[in-house]
């Protein structure tokens, strides 16, 4: 089982980083998405797969009966979700501004816009000349 | 969105959403369930009520400013910590204390209080980001 | 006891809680943050005084025994790095008074200002290394706002490559956890300490490269700078100075920590490559400034250069080169923070910080051009300022290990630094007024004065009676280069007789 899921690791990693390789920031955020999960699966299996009861220690008991599992992991992945999703979340309003006040997503074409920006037609363009 | 359907769909929706998030937050302690999942169903509860009646309607439902969800969120987290510390214990360390109904027990303890703290500022932070990117 | 070590992690989280509550009501926000951070730093030194007196303090969150609960560790590293935090959070607090506008503020500058600095405190704090990557991706989502607050034009085309280059190095990070925790089965940093001599020493190696390319990012080593002169010049002055000063040294903090307590399995391929990275960091930085002509993209590339002195000094792996890569971090920070801080109160007279529209500021404020060669000549490595020391002693260290090569770079560099000062010193201060620009008249204020007048002066103690500052850099690098101190403090006796036995320490 370990196995297979390295390498669903490894692929989803792959994609992940193709993604991130793009020049579009959007296709970047997407890639940052994919690595996101590709980093809680790895975590996941790195901490072994076993087939237990949730690792509940019993009315009365001192230690869990039976085989559990390693809830370790699972307290990381959940951490490291909810960090992902905030920056993820952060990432995508900060594309949106970018995107609104220069007209462009494009990494190649960030420095051109700065100079000269085409703020996207119909939205907001707040920032007065300083 | 001006879409009948879903006018009318979402007050129900939300009504059931906001009860399974505070039934989420509070049986988190040992079974699934949390702060943070409560927090999340809760918010998407007022994002479904931003996107079928528009930011003002869902800023006017909520009352509050989201930031000051948050501030409140991170104070009862905190408070929740120094509690065992009050207590004469490391920080963060859980306390209970057992009340009895009838022929119930309620349970309520620090770390219950620590989730509350995570759900409000989960509550406050997404729907921060909801009603930015609505307004528009 | 344990109160004082939760404590630069709680102060600063329940002040930002409070000032999210206080949002809108400028006054009182002003003065709670400021009042807060002074607190925190009183605070910072009360932590460093029981360190020095009773070693290595821990504490275990829950009252859950390590390595099963998250432990925060305060070994004399992290007592310093907590104090000078407190130094820079407060000495940036009160700039921010005059150099803030309204509007940021109203935008929540001064609660993310706090979460930033319990996110920093954290991280040197923490004995977990999961714990580290909470209080990593904490700092960083505050510095992601700080960074962008107010929604410039530059601001989110710098902001755009901090955020992009600082989640990869997350991602990176994570995985390199996970991994991590798969081959050894804990993450706690001296339980690690433990557990990694005994992981297939291939593993271990890849496993290091993993952590020094994530750490490294945060750091600004080379490769891995690009995204910080790419942003740090961006926003307001008071955020890059504390951006500048503090934030990279974060990384630095992080490498110090990690190729010291945890990978030290193959120091020869390991610190080597560190020794390279160190060498090329210098030189690029330094290069990349003499092609600058605005006043902060100089000094973020002087950054990335400076990084290298450090990483040079955790290179050599010996308790002078480490207790000198800290000696020269802490100088580093308040001189760098310190120019920051001038260009800010350059531009309030001349109004920019480009330095061909600078100029006579020499004649015009005798005090500002005082201020601004003490920091600036102390980068540069001037006897008998705090960087000269710094530099003597990391140079000292590679005598010791005999790298030639490293030393020749370390003091090249050190003449380029001084081109670069020289540089700003003549276009800003020393040449006349350009055509057309004229220089604002009357003192700046007060409050832009004090925090430079300040730092100034601990870098004139750190170089006039650098005595003290030495001493504790010494028991630094004998800690760092053996951490049985800290497996002890953390684990307890059998295992740090267990620890003695594996013939790990020296």
């Amino acid at each position: 089982m370990e196995a297979y899921l390295a390498v669903v690791v490894g692929a989803v990693f792959a994609g992940g980083f193709y993604l991130v390789m793009r020049r579009n920031l959007l296709r970047f955020v997407f890639g940052l998405i994919l690595l996101s999960s590709g980093v809680n699966l790895l975590v996941f299996t790195a901490g072994r797969i076993s087939r237990g009861a949730p690792p509940i220690i019993p009315e009365g008991a001192s230690a869990p009966v039976g085989e559990v599992a390693n809830a370790l992991p699972q307290a990381l992945i959940l951490t490291a979700i909810v960090i992902g999703f905030g920056l993820t979340v952060f990432a995508m309003v900060l594309l949106l501004r970018l995107y609104e006040r220069l007209g462009t997503l494009r990494t190649d074409q960030l420095k051109a816009y700065l100079e000269a920006p085409q703020p996207v037609p119909g939205l907001p363009d707040e920032e007065a000349p300083a | 969105m001006k879409s009948l359907i879903l006018r009318t769909t979402t007050r129900p929706i939300i009504v059931v959403l906001l009860l399974i998030s505070v039934f989420l937050l509070l049986r988190g302690h040992d079974l699934p369930g949390g702060g943070f999942i409560g927090g999340l169903v809760a918010a998407a509860a007022a994002a479904l009520y931003a996107i079928a009646f528009g930011a003002d309607a869902a800023a006017r439902l909520l009352r509050v400013r989201p930031e000051l969800l948050v501030g409140w969120g991170m104070a009862t987290a905190v408070v929740a910590g120094l509690l065992g510390m009050v207590a004469g214990r490391e920080f963060l360390t859980g306390l209970w204390w057992v009340i009895a109904v009838g022929d119930q027990e309620i349970k309520l303890s620090t770390p219950l209080l620590f989730d509350v703290g995570v759900y409000l500022v989960v509550v406050g932070v997404v729907l921060r980001f909801v009603l930015s990117l609505e307004e528009r | 006891m344990n109160a004082l070590l939760v404590a630069p992690v709680v102060w600063p989280l329940a002040t930002a809680a409070l000032l999210v509550l206080l949002q809108g009501r400028l006054s009182i926000q002003r003065t709670l943050s400021t009042a807060s951070a002074a607190a925190q730093l009183a605070l910072a030194v009360i932590l460093l005084a029981r360190v020095a007196t009773e070693g290595i303090l821990v504490v275990q969150f829950g009252g859950w025994d390590a390595p099963f609960g998250i432990s925060f560790v305060a070994d004399h590293l992290a007592a310093v790095m907590v104090l000078v935090n407190g130094i820079m959070g407060t000495a940036v607090a009160v700039y921010a008074l005059r150099d803030l506008d309204a509007d940021r503020e109203r935008l929540g500058y001064h609660p993310m200002f706090h979460v930033l600095l319990a996110g920093v405190n954290g991280a040197f704090l923490t004995g977990d290394l999961f714990n580290l990557y909470v209080w990593f991706e904490l700092l960083l989502i505050a510095s992601f706002v700080l960074l962008t607050l107010g929604n410039r034009r530059e601001q989110l085309e710098g902001g755009i490559k901090y955020v992009a280059a600082n989640l990869v190095a997350s991602m990176l990070l994570l995985t390199g956890i996970g991994l991590l925790y798969g081959a050894t089965g804990t993450l706690n940093m001296a339980d690690l300490a433990l557990k990694l001599p005994l992981v297939p020493a291939g593993l271990a190696t890849t496993l290091a490269m993993l952590f020094l390319v994530a750490f490294g990012i945060k750091a600004a080593i080379f490769p891995l700078f690009f995204w910080l002169p790419a942003s740090y010049h961006t926003p307001p002055v008071a955020i890059s100075a504390l951006f500048g000063g503090m934030l990279t040294k974060v990384g630095v903090y992080a490498l110090l920590r990690g190729f010291t307590l945890l990978f030290v399995a193959d120091v020869a391929l390991t610190h080597g490559l560190l020794a390279w990275i160190a060498g090329i960091t210098m030189v690029v930085g330094v290069l990349g400034a003499a092609s600058q002509t605005e006043f902060r993209k100089i000094l973020s590339f002087h950054i990335v250069s400076q990084i290298g002195y450090m990483v040079m000094g955790l290179a050599f792996f010996t308790p002078l080169g480490i207790g000198g890569a800290v000696f020269y971090m802490v100088h580093n920070i308040f001189a760098k923070a310190n120019l920051f801080l001038i260009a800010g109160i350059a531009r309030w007279y001349g109004g920019s910080f480009e330095l061909k529209k600078l100029g006579g500021l020499y004649r015009h404020r005798p005090l500002l051009a005082v201020l601004f060669v003490i920091a600036a000549f102390s980068l540069a490595g001037f006897p008998p300022l705090s960087g000269f020391w710094a530099k003597l002693v990391v140079i000292r260290a590679g005598f010791e290990v005999q790298a030639w090569p490293l030393v020749a770079v370390a003091l090249f560099v050190g003449l380029l630094t001084l081109y670069s000062m020289t540089k700003i010193w003549l276009a800003a201060f020393w040449s006349p007024l350009p055509e057309g620009v004229t220089l604002r008249a009357g003192p700046a204020p007060a409050l832009l004065y004090a925090p430079v007048v300040a730092l100034a002066l601990l870098t004139l103690a750190m170089g006039f009676a650098s005595a003290p500052f030495f001493a504790l850099a010494e028991r630094i690098g004998a800690e760092l280069t053996d951490p049985t101190g800290y497996v002890l403090a953390v684990l307890g006796e059998a295992a740090a007789a267990a620890f003695v036995a594996q013939g790990v320490a020296p």
